[in-house]
This record gives structure tokens, sequence and C-alpha cells, in this order.
């Protein structure tokens, strides 16, 4: 294809750039409406219920075998590089800072993101294109304090156990695989552990759990809200809820690390 | 009888005249490349049946959205009651929408509430918490609209014209002065037609509401309306009794009520 002049060019470009500006907006809009619906505190606690099993409750499994597994892959790699230069009974350290700083929120984030944001986004999404959503406009009830506050406040309460959840197992399966596999001894590898881990790590992935559920719920509950063109709609939101969550939760990590890193200096404490 | 030409006061946000509930002023609407409504000018009175008539795609449903503000317009000005509509923000709505109900056309009925649960979800959430008292307007409400053997279904196990008749039931329990209503009739049978006529007829008689309807159906137009308009190429083509809508030697208006169209087989 030829392009016929400079301008043309810049044309895709410039509408890409156009539509993130105007995403942007509606997320800044979206973050002042429920602002405005914290301070209203109408809190509809059935709901926020309903949502803390749908998103805590239900999330326990695939946040526990993620951690798990992780905790335990991570330590069978690390172990046997460890031992060349005997520094084998460190692995405990080194897991449970790796876990508590970062692959315990992150790891908790992106399965929270796939199975909580496809089904925010889903359900308001169908609610959406069903006129569900204009119909409780007409009954003069504000859909964010009805959809998106109850969701958010539910993230808010279950995204520390989860990350805390994520954290324990990922540990647990580091000490099984460390016990039993390599016959290394209890006490060595609890020593370092703990003598390595402090509140300050826990306190890192706690705050990355809330960032992250924040995150998702504003993302996933954007889609739900934007949706349109019937199911087709729904299913393209339900996509893009998840893969712009997970993105954001990758990249946002990577500062919020150097953030929490000069607040929580690792190694110093 | 044709429209008079549109006498707009587009950006004119001086009060409509005593005894006009709800007025359109030069309303336009685009969506994309295609304009929807092209100028409406309107008034209803209090207590007033205005069937809305005219091709699919032309606009009814969402000249109705405008006036309980679902939709803004691009130009002109809604008015209910003297408020203008579009100087309110969603949460500035709430007057307006405590005034005018809506019945959507597949009724919008939230798929994880019982029918009960759905027609008691408007009290509920205008602050009402005696259980006592919501119970006995629930089945006051699902009384008046045959369905109060159905309280513990939900949604998705009614027929049509039940889910029509449930949010007819939610559209009129908190006492709304005004009821619009999205093609009440559609994908119904003629006795669930009827059905739903009779009830928009009790509505009025008994509680004086006020009533716009989107409808196709010619039979339930001369049943129920005071006035028609018809809705052709985003304007108000014709506004007048049914009798001056089956009188009118306007080519258009002959050929949709008649339902002759310029295809030939």
């Amino acid at each position: 294809m030829v392009m016929d002049s400079p301008a043309a060019l810049l044309a895709f470009p410039g509408r890409i750039f156009l539509h993130f500006l105007v995403y942007l907006g509606q997320i800044t809009k979206l973050i002042g409406d429920l602002a405005i619906a914290v301070r209203s505190r109408v809190w509809r606690l059935r709901l926020v219920a309903q949502q803390i099993v749908a998103i805590g409750y239900g999330s326990q499994g695939v946040v526990i075998v993620t951690g798990a597994f992780t905790g335990a892959v991570f330590t069978f790699q690390s172990y046997a590089k460890f031992k060349e230069f005997g520094f084998e009974t460190t692995v405990g350290a080194v897991v449970s800072v790796a876990l508590c700083r970062e692959l315990g929120p992150v790891l908790a984030g992106l399965m929270v993101a796939g199975r909580v944001g496809a089904a925010m986004a889903a359900d308001i999404g169908t609610m959406k294109v069903t006129e569900q959503v204009d119909a409780l406009r007409v009954m003069g009830v504000h859909p964010v304090d009805y959809l998106v506050l109850p969701r958010f406040v539910a993230m808010m309460i279950s995204m520390p156990f989860l990350v805390a959840e994520s954290i324990s197992f990922g540990l647990f399966a580091s000490y099984m695989v460390t016990s039993f596999g390599y016959d290394m001894p209890a006490a060595w590898y609890l020593n370092h552990m703990l003598e390595h881990t402090n509140m300050e790590d826990l306190s890192i992935g706690m705050i990355k759990g809330f960032v992250f559920g924040m995150l998702i719920t504003v993302i996933s509950c954007h889609q739900g809200l934007a949706a349109e063109n019937g199911a087709v709609g729904v299913g393209a939101g339900t996509t893009r809820a998840v893969v712009i969550s997970s993105l954001v939760i990758l990249i946002v990590n990577f500062f919020l690390s150097i953030l929490l890193n000069y607040v929580f200096p690792i190694g110093t404490v | 009888m044709a429209a008079a030409p549109s006498s707009t006061t587009s950006g004119t946000q001086a009060p409509p005249k005593d005894g006009v509930f709800i007025e359109l002023r030069d309303v336009h609407k685009r969506f994309g490349s295609q304009e929807i409504l092209r100028g409406i000018d309107l008034q209803l009175k209090h207590g007033e049946t205005l069937c809305v008539i005219g091709p699919s795609g032309e606009g009814k449903t969402v000249m109705m959205k405008h006036i309980i503000g679902l939709i803004r317009p691009d130009q002109g000005d809604v008015f209910v009651e003297g408020m203008n509509v579009n100087l309110l923000n969603e949460r500035q709505m709430a007057p307006i929408r405590e005034k005018v109900s809506m019945l959507f056309q597949g009724a919008a009925l939230f798929d994880r509430m019982t029918v009960e649960e759905n027609v008691a979800f408007p009290l509920w959430e205008s602050g009402l918490r005696d259980r006592v008292e919501i119970k006995r307007r629930v089945t006051e409400a699902l009384e008046a609209v045959d369905l109060a053997e159905h309280l513990h279904k939900y949604p998705t196990s009614l027929s049509g014209g039940m889910r029509k008749r449930t949010g007819i039931a939610r559209a009129i329990i908190t006492r709304s002065e005004c009821i619009l209503y999205d093609e009440p009739n559609s994908g119904l049978d003629p006795i669930g037609s009827d059905i739903i006529d009779q009830m928009i007829l009790r509505m009025q008689r008994r509680y004086g509401v006020t009533s716009i309807i989107v409808t196709h159906d010619m039979r339930s137009i001369f049943k129920i309306a005071d006035r028609v308009a018809m809705l052709y190429r985003g304007k108000i083509h014709f506004l007048g009794t049914p009798e001056e809508l089956r009188n009118s030697p306007d080519p258009e208006v002959q050929n949709f009520i008649n339902g002759r169209s310029d295809v030939t087989g």
C-alpha cells in the first residue's frame, strides 16, 4: 500500500493515541463516579457479601494451586544452582522474599484478573446489552453505585487474603520440596527464611494486592459498562478486560516495585 | 393530518405552559453518520395516552429514551414537568425518574432476581424498608398484571408475555405519574397483546397515568390511544387522534396503517 503523504503515515498512530486518550478519560470518569459512590456510604452489604463469595472464596483454589506450584518449581530450579555455590540453605530466604514481594501478589493478581475480571466484564456487559443497566438508571439507581461499588469493596476485602494464601502455599510447597526432595534439614530452611523475611516484605505484597485489586475492578467493570453490539460485544469486552488487566498488572508491578523499594528497601531492614 | 411545520425553539429553556407534562423542543439526535431525529417537537398533557408509530429504525425508542434521560439530544430541549432534562446529570435525574418509569422492549428484568424481587426492587432502592408494606405492594402490583402466583419464578422461566407483565408491575409499583412503554405488544399472541392493552387502560383509568406507547400494533392504537404520533424520516409526520389517523389522506400514513409497501412480488 502506498502512503500518499506524511500525514497519512501519522494517521494510524494518531488514531490509536486518540483512542487511548478517550479510554483514559472514561476510566477517570468511572473512578470519579466510584469516589462519589464511596462518599455516599451506601454499601449494599448483601451484594458485597455475594461478591466476596464470588471473588474471594471462589478464587481460592486457583490462587492456591498457582502459588504452590510456582513456589515448588522456583525452589526446584534455584536449589540446584545455589548448591553449586554452597548457598543451598539460603533457598528458603530467596523464595520467601520473592514470593512476598513479587510472585505472590502478581500471580494472585493475574489469576484474579483471569477469573474474576472476566466474570465482572461478562456479568455487567450482559446487563448492559439486555438493557438491565438502563433499567437501573430508570429506577434512579446509578449503575456505578449498584454494580461497581460492591465489587470494589469485595475485591479490597478479598485480595489481601488471596495474596496471603498465594504466598503461604508457595512457601509451604517450597519447604516440602527442600525437605522431602533434597533432604535439607527443616531448621536450616526455616531459620534462613524467617531471618531474611520481615513485615516490610509482607507489606509490599499486601499493598500490591490492593492496587492490583483496584485496577482489575475498574478495568473490568469499565469494559462491562462500555459493552455494546450484543453477545459479540460482551465477548470482546470480556477478552479485553482480561488482557488489559493482566498487562496493566505486570507494567504497574514494575513501577510499584521501584517505588516500594524506596519505602521498604530490600535487605537493609 | 400532517404535523405543522416545525417551529423550533432550539436552545430556549423557558418552561412549558401549564398542564404540559412532557415537552420535546426541536430535538435532534445523530449516531455516527446516521441522523435519527431531525427536529422533534411534541407536547403531552397529564393523563394523556400517546401512541408513537412509524417504520422500524425511525427513532421511536430513541425519542422515548430522551424523555427519561437515557439518551441526551445533540440539539434541542426535553422538559418533564418544567425540568429541563438536558441540564441534569445522571445523579440529578432522580426527581424525573420518580415521576416517569419505563417498560423496556425486552422487559429488562434482572436475571438473578425472582419475579417478586424484581418488582420489589424500586421500592427497596427508594429507601422503603418495611417488609410487610413491600410485600403488600408487590402482591398488589402482581395481582394487577395477573402474576400473583408466579412470585418465586426467575425471568428465564417466564414466557414473553409474563416477562412483559412483570416489567409493567415493576414500572407501576412506584406509582409513577407517567409510564413509557417500548413495544409492549411485540412478540405476543393476540390474547396476550389484549391483556397488555387492558392493563395500560386500567392504569390510565384507575391512576390517571400518562402513557407514551411505542407500538406497531394498529388494533392497540385504536383501543388505547388519545393521540397518535407518526415518526417518519426523523420528524413527527403526523399528530392527531386515532380517528384522524384513520381518515388521513397522507399516503405515508395510509401505507403504514394498512401495511402496504412499495415492493412488488
